[in-house]
């Protein structure tokens, strides 16, 4: 092979790679331009290999990083409002494919999900949530709304939801956004 | 039978009397104030009787007891053993000496029995105290003061002299060296110094140190305004000042010059802006009556374990905002002359309540919280300006709550707001709004901002502030240009006097 057909197979290969991007960009933005407070439905064209899948949106750092982007992901479909909960805060913890941002701290997980009262769920994380936070006070509402609005955006039945760290409630995630009490959805922080 | 009775009444009344004069006297003695640091770092004073017997002050062991903390116990023969975490020290009876671990240590007098109490000289708090306690003890006796802990107390020695027939000199020591600023409000000369503390004596006399100053017309009296200002009030002729500053090894001399106003000036009339002398103050306040703001709050975000946000250079939120927090520091009291409290003064790990209690406990008018930012996309830049967020069931929980009756002395109900300390900041939202916006304003142009500078969000450490309260987020560490100018003088200098301008000003507005 001549170093000729070598670079013009390596320049083939960056168009076709930058081609694959441009249309993740263009999808993601479509995406993003769609109405917020997409419920959760069952899918009907649910995969057969892993069962039945929904559609949820889930929230991911805007371009800009002021905002959150809703994205419609698959997450598997489970009977029970606190098991399908659970699997929506997974999924929504999950680091997602590139080119999206997760507004988590890498290393977060999700220890466990209870529904109390009066819709509100109770989120417990991992102290990866805290101690790799990156401190500031813009990510940390972007950390805290993604999962509150995962959740309220997704089961209508959860109306607040409460972030607790290793099993204990906790003040703020990096000394910034209060957490004492279950917080209702921010539609604001959603990019429009 | 009457007149009996009368006379009765008569000789109750007299010995009443008699009782309470002799109580009187007794308590005309100076007590002594026995300044100490809380839990949130703020002095406190606390008043300490003492008691006149022949030449000798004494003060009462239990009420040292119950301040320090002490176990006093007198055994059969009448010793009496003082102890401290696990110290004990012996005092007895008819001997001018306290015992400690086989050392002994003189007294001016043997303890006295008063009643069921036992008096010991005031002297026995430094001598002997002092060696049983693990904290420091000190006593000053001149001032009748005693410090506890590492407390930042220098005397402070004040001297008036004419250098004229017209203008004089103030020569201000502090010792150990303590910096202090000099600012005027109205007929008010303020110099504050940099110390937990002040220990003033007046060498011209004790009695009337600025009696050549008021016989000229400059300044008619001083006071210590608060623990570390000195007030002074000026008089008819008083025209303004030239400071100058001249540290020693152990003291710092502050000269202030009094120029005479060259015509009698009538009550309207403001005082001359004064020439500064180097280090200069700015003194760009005088006239301005700080109606509503007299004490700041400044909470440098993070510190200790905490530290907050990080550049990719090193750079920690916890020790920019603290320096930052200095410089504002020294520029508001300089140019505005208003207390500021730090609810933290050097790297520690405070908790979030404990920042918004020194606002709140230290009665502070503003509250500013500094913090940097940090974003999951490396290109965001700016600074923005928070104020707390309620929902509306913080509203309906605070207004639930918000009046109640209650009994009142003469039985009748009476209403009582309430608001609950976590949402105290409910009702200064609006101001806080107002100031947030005049910050914004004022580093518009003079410092990146964000695309929404002014923002809200439920910002911790804003909730229970009881008082207009902002946090500002200077800017972003996780882009590197931006690490590189919040870290740089020039950034920092240009955003204290913007800060500083915004405080002036929604001081000014708010005292319309």
């Amino acid at each position: 092979m001549t170093r000729t057909q070598r670079l013009l197979i390596a320049l083939t290969a960056a168009l076709v790679l930058i081609g694959v991007a441009v249309w993740v960009t263009s999808v993601v933005r479509r995406r993003t331009a769609k109405p917020s407070g997409a419920v959760a439905t069952t899918s009907a064209d649910a995969t057969a290999s892993s069962g039945r899948k929904i559609k949820a949106r889930l929230y991911y750092v805007s371009l800009d990083g002021t905002k959150l982007m809703g994205i419609d992901r698959e997450v598997p479909y489970v009977d029970g409002a606190a098991a399908q909960a659970q699997q929506i805060v997974s999924a929504q913890l999950a680091p997602p494919p590139a080119p999206l941002v997760s507004a988590i701290p890498p290393g977060t997980t999700l220890r466990a999900l209870y529904l109390g009262g009066k819709g509100a769920a109770f989120v417990d994380l991992s102290k990866e949530a805290t101690v790799a936070h990156t401190g500031g006070s813009q990510d940390e509402m972007l950390t805290v709304y993604a999962i509150v609005n995962a959740l309220t955006a997704n089961l209508p039945a959860i109306t607040s939801v409460q972030l607790l760290v290793d099993g204990k409630e906790v003040d703020t995630l990096a000394g910034h956004i209060d957490l004492r009490k279950p917080l209702q959805k921010n539609l604001g922080i959603i990019e429009p | 039978m009457r007149a009996v009775l009368q006379r009765t009444a008569l000789a109750f009344s007299v010995l009443a009397l008699a009782v309470l004069s002799s109580a009187l006297l007794l308590s005309q003695q100076t007590p002594l104030t026995v300044l100490t640091k809380d839990n949130a770092n703020a002095v406190t004073r606390r008043t300490l009787q003492t008691t006149a017997i022949g030449d000798q002050e004494f003060v009462a062991l239990d009420d040292l007891a119950s301040m320090f903390q002490l176990t006093v116990r007198e055994d059969a023969l009448g010793a009496l053993s003082v102890t401290s975490k696990g110290k004990t020290l012996l005092l007895t009876p008819d001997q001018p000496l306290a015992s400690i671990a086989g050392r002994v240590v003189s007294l001016p007098a043997p303890p006295v029995r008063q009643g069921r109490r036992w008096l010991v000289p005031v002297d026995f708090i430094g001598r002997a105290l002092s060696l049983v306690s693990d904290t420091r003890i000190a006593l000053r006796r001149p001032s009748h003061l005693v410090i506890v802990g590492d407390l930042r107390v220098p005397r402070v020695q004040v001297r008036y002299d004419t250098s004229g027939a017209t203008t004089g000199r103030l020569t201000i020591d502090a010792t150990p060296r303590a910096d202090s600023t000099v600012s005027q409000f109205g007929d008010q000369l303020a110099v504050r110094f940099d110390a937990d503390a002040i220990d003033v004596s007046y060498s011209n006399s004790a009695t009337a140190p600025l009696a050549a100053a008021a016989a000229q017309g400059l300044l008619q009296a001083v006071r210590v305004a608060d623990a570390v200002t000195l007030t002074f009030t000026v008089g008819p002729r008083f025209g303004g000042v030239r400071l100058t500053t001249q540290p020693s090894d152990t003291s710092m001399r502050q000269t202030i010059d009094i120029t005479n106003a060259s015509a009698p000036q009538t009550t309207e009339a403001s005082p001359q802006a004064p020439t500064p002398a180097p280090p200069p103050p700015d003194l760009t306040a005088i006239g301005a009556t700080p109606v509503g703001v007299r004490t700041i709050a400044i909470d440098p975000g993070h510190g200790g374990d905490d530290e907050g946000a990080k550049g990719a250079q090193g750079t920690k939120e916890k020790e920019l905002t603290l320096a930052i927090a200095h410089r504002l520091k020294t520029a508001i009291e300089a140019r505005l002359g208003v207390r500021v409290l730090l609810t933290r003064d050097d790297d520690r790990s405070v908790m979030v309540d404990d920042r918004t209690a020194v606002a709140n406990n230290g009665k502070a008018d503003l509250f500013i919280s500094l913090h940097a930012n940090a974003s999951w996309r490396p290109t965001l830049a700016g600074a923005t300006v928070f104020t707390a967020r309620f929902t509306t069931q913080d509203d309906e929980a605070a207004h639930a709550i918000a009046s109640e009756l209650l009994p009142a002395v003469n039985g009748a109900p009476r209403g009582i707001d309430f608001i609950p300390w976590d949402l105290a900041q409910i009702q200064h939202v609006a101001r806080s709004e107002a100031l947030a916006r005049t910050i914004a304003e004022h580093l518009q142009g003079k410092v990146p901002l964000t695309t929404n500078p002014v923002d809200s969000a439920p910002m911790r450490v804003l909730e229970p502030a009881n008082m207009p309260a902002v946090l500002i987020e200077l800017g972003y560490l996780t882009n590197a240009e931006q690490e590189k100018l919040l870290t740089g003088s020039d950034f920092q200098n240009t955003f204290v006097q913007a800060l500083v301008d915004a405080v002036m000003r929604f001081r000014d507005e708010a005292s319309r």
